[in-house]
């Protein structure tokens, strides 16, 4: 397998490890099929996730995608983003609070929770150096493409590989939340909630650090 | 912080009925005079078990004159919702208010027959973080432990209004104060909520003076009680509808919302009207524009009495009227059960349909006139007070003692704390359990009961049973 393809696999990976994961919401999806007693709520409620998820991986993505106007300094600019998302796994590890104000959001605004969510947990952050790597194979691809070409691949790829993440994030969450409410019944969730807490936080430093050891 | 969730916690009320029985109670101990220190006992009621219906452990707090009342668990099952974001947590500590003190007590029973003190906030941290005193019912809920309060500020409580407060499920640290906008609430007694569905709903009982040293005449028949219910935008901590129940009917106190969140109603017990004498449940609901309305669905007469039969707060009357003074609801939302505690009854309703509840059981014990015993002969002080229903529906289990300075206006010649239990029947219908009567040690009454594992009156589901 080619670096590439490595690493769109990861951005797939990446997104079932989110959406299997309760603390990502497929559970609300459940819920809100179960309260307004119609099926097509599964869905709506799948698909505000889906938004939220996604627009938090494009906030994170899409500032990178202007720093890499900076063509000279991707090296750079590819090892602060691996300390940023090292550093935040090593906080996670040692602030093992959850974060309060996600419980102010009301259920109604799932969107809106599903964006702080995934925003708190650095689950965009997670997907950075992975995006750069994409980049960095594109261009040596390439060879030294105008600036202008260069940013406009880095913004369709920083795209896809938000919207790659977020589909693979739903479709997964989504079999879950199908499962639970058609066959497994809501007994699955408290059965299978494992806290990831420890996992995800070295997920974290273990994306980061195998990006830095990439660099050499 | 466990791996799993606590496996006591339940996404519906519905698993939660299935989950294994109850083989623990905890019984709160007081001390009505405060000559000793309040405790938490720890009661077998596993009828497997050798020790079945005795005490078999008591955690004796370093202070007097708490006055324990209500209390509860540090989690629930509020806990599996991914919003809540506390899924990991352990039930394992009771938070346990002084309502005369307002220190308030953590006991670990994560081993039940070791339980023990985990740490004491003392009144004086109570009052500096929140301006609230008294502190009385325990949830688990959005952000943490939610705590309700009777009393506000100062000596006497009346320097602002009473309110809630929350503290952290983990640190037990006082955070704050949780209204942002109380609107016309002025009182407070219980709170609960349907947690789906954002909404909280309260209730009053009276300010400090109109209950720590006695039930005040004048106020009660001056309808200066309190009989207004309070809604909440749960969330946006905002009071957003307040229901007068009407000024005579005086004292709404518990509220007990449907378990299964899909349903949008639930019931409040009120102590007494001041017109009839009768005892009443409203039944409250919200509508489909999200506003909230309540009707009286259950009035429960007085009984005529001789004058010499009555305390002499009553002998005007010349009739014992039923006060209302705990209600309880089963997991299922089926039986609402109704402690008559001045004619010494227990009632079920079906409440399947909450707008029409049916009288489908009733067991009589103590009371002012009656003084029924116990099955098995004994005496029961009082009358049957705080209800707590096992997670099956199965069991009804009680206690005896309202509130120390009521218990004395009331009952002057009684004393005592004793348990009991009723089984339920497969229909419907209530029978005291012969081999279940539990006489607290001397000087003691018993006031709340948690069952391990959850009951009926602590869990807040997130998920609609199917």
């Amino acid at each position: 397998m080619t670096t590439a393809a490595a690493l769109w696999w990861a951005v797939v990976a990446s997104g079932i490890y989110h959406g299997v994961n309760p603390g990502m919401g497929w559970p609300l999806a459940v819920s809100a099929a179960l309260m307004e007693r119609d099926y097509g709520s599964l869905y709506k409620a799948l698909g505000a996730l889906a938004g939220g998820h996604l627009l938090a991986m494009a906030a994170i993505l899409f500032p990178f995608t202007a720093l890499l106007v900076l063509a000279e300094w991707q090296k750079e600019i590819q090892i602060g983003a691996a300390l940023v998302v090292i550093a935040l796994g090593i906080y996670l590890l040692l602030n093992r609070r959850h974060p309060r104000f996600l419980a102010r959001v009301p259920p109604s605004r799932l969107a809106l929770w599903s964006f702080l969510a995934a925003m708190a947990h650095g689950a965009g952050l997670m997907l950075v150096p992975i995006y750069l790597g994409i980049c960095r194979t594109v261009e040596s691809d390439q060879g030294h493409a105008a600036a202008a070409t260069l940013m406009s691949g880095n913004t369709s790829v920083a795209a896809t590989v938000a919207v790659l993440h977020t589909l693979a994030m739903m479709l997964s969450g989504g079999a879950l939340a199908v499962g639970v409410y058609h066959w497994l019944g809501l007994k699955f969730l408290s059965k299978s909630w494992f806290n990831l807490d420890v996992v995800w936080a070295f997920s974290l430093i273990a994306v980061g650090g195998i990006s830095l050891l990439s660099l050499h | 912080m466990n791996l799993r969730p606590d496996p006591t916690f339940h996404a519906t009320a519905k698993l939660a009925m299935e989950a294994p029985v109850e083989t623990l109670a905890f019984t709160l101990m007081l001390s009505p005079d405060g000559s000793q220190p309040d405790g938490l006992a720890v009661v077998d009621v596993d009828p497997k078990s050798k020790k079945y219906g005795q005490i078999v452990h008591q955690v004796i707090m370093p202070n007097k004159g708490d006055e324990f009342h209500h209390f509860g668990w540090n989690a629930c099952s509020s806990a599996l919702s991914p919003l809540t974001g506390h899924a990991f947590l352990e039930r394992r500590y009771l938070i346990i208010p002084g309502i005369r003190s307002s220190r308030i007590y953590v006991v670990d029973v994560k081993d039940p027959l070791k339980a023990k003190i985990h740490k004491i906030i003392e009144p004086e941290e109570v009052f500096a973080k929140t301006g609230y005193s008294r502190p009385h019912t325990i949830h688990c809920g959005p952000e943490g432990i939610y705590v309700s309060t009777l009393g506000g500020g100062g000596e006497d409580g009346t320097d602002g209004p009473p309110g809630i407060f929350i503290m952290d499920c983990e640190t037990f640290e006082i955070l704050g104060r949780y209204e942002m906008d109380r609107g016309a609430q002025d009182k407070h007694y219980d709170f609960w909520w349907n947690l789906p569905r954002d909404y909280m709903v309260s209730s009053e009982w009276g300010l400090p003076p109109q209950f720590e040293n006695g039930i005040v005449p004048e106020d009660l028949l001056s309808n200066k009680y309190g009989h207004k219910i309070h809604f909440w935008n749960l969330r946006e901590r905002r009071n957003v509808q307040t229901i007068d129940l009407g000024e005579n009917h005086q004292m709404a106190l518990e509220i007990r919302p449907a378990h299964d969140p899909s349903k949008d109603y639930g019931f409040c017990g009120v102590v007494v009207d001041t017109t009839n004498l009768q005892g009443a449940i409203f039944t409250w609901w919200q509508k489909d524009d999200g506003t909230f309305e309540a009707k009286k669905t259950i009035t429960i007469d007085p009984h005529p009495a001789a004058k010499d039969d009555l305390p002499p707060l009553l002998q005007g009357f010349e009739a014992v009227p039923p006060l209302v003074t705990d209600i309880d609801l089963s997991l299922d939302d089926k039986y609402l059960y109704v402690a008559c505690w001045g004619q010494g009854e227990m009632h079920q309703y079906d409440v399947s349909d909450p707008m029409n509840p049916k009288l489908t059981g009733k067991v009589e014990i103590g009371g002012i006139v009656k003084k029924t015993s116990h099955p098995n002969g004994k005496a029961f002080a009082y009358g049957p007070q705080m209800v707590e229903i096992s997670r099956d529906g199965k069991r009804v289990y009680w206690t005896n003692s309202l509130y120390s300075t009521w218990d004395d206006q009331f009952y002057p010649d009684d004393e005592g704390g004793q348990m009991v239990m009723a089984n339920v029947g497969e229909n419907g219908g209530l029978e005291l359990e012969k081999d279940f009567y539990i006489e607290f040690p001397k000087g003691y009454r018993s006031h709340q009961i948690r069952l391990e594992g959850g009951d009926c009156s602590t869990d807040s589901f997130c998920y609609p049973s199917v």
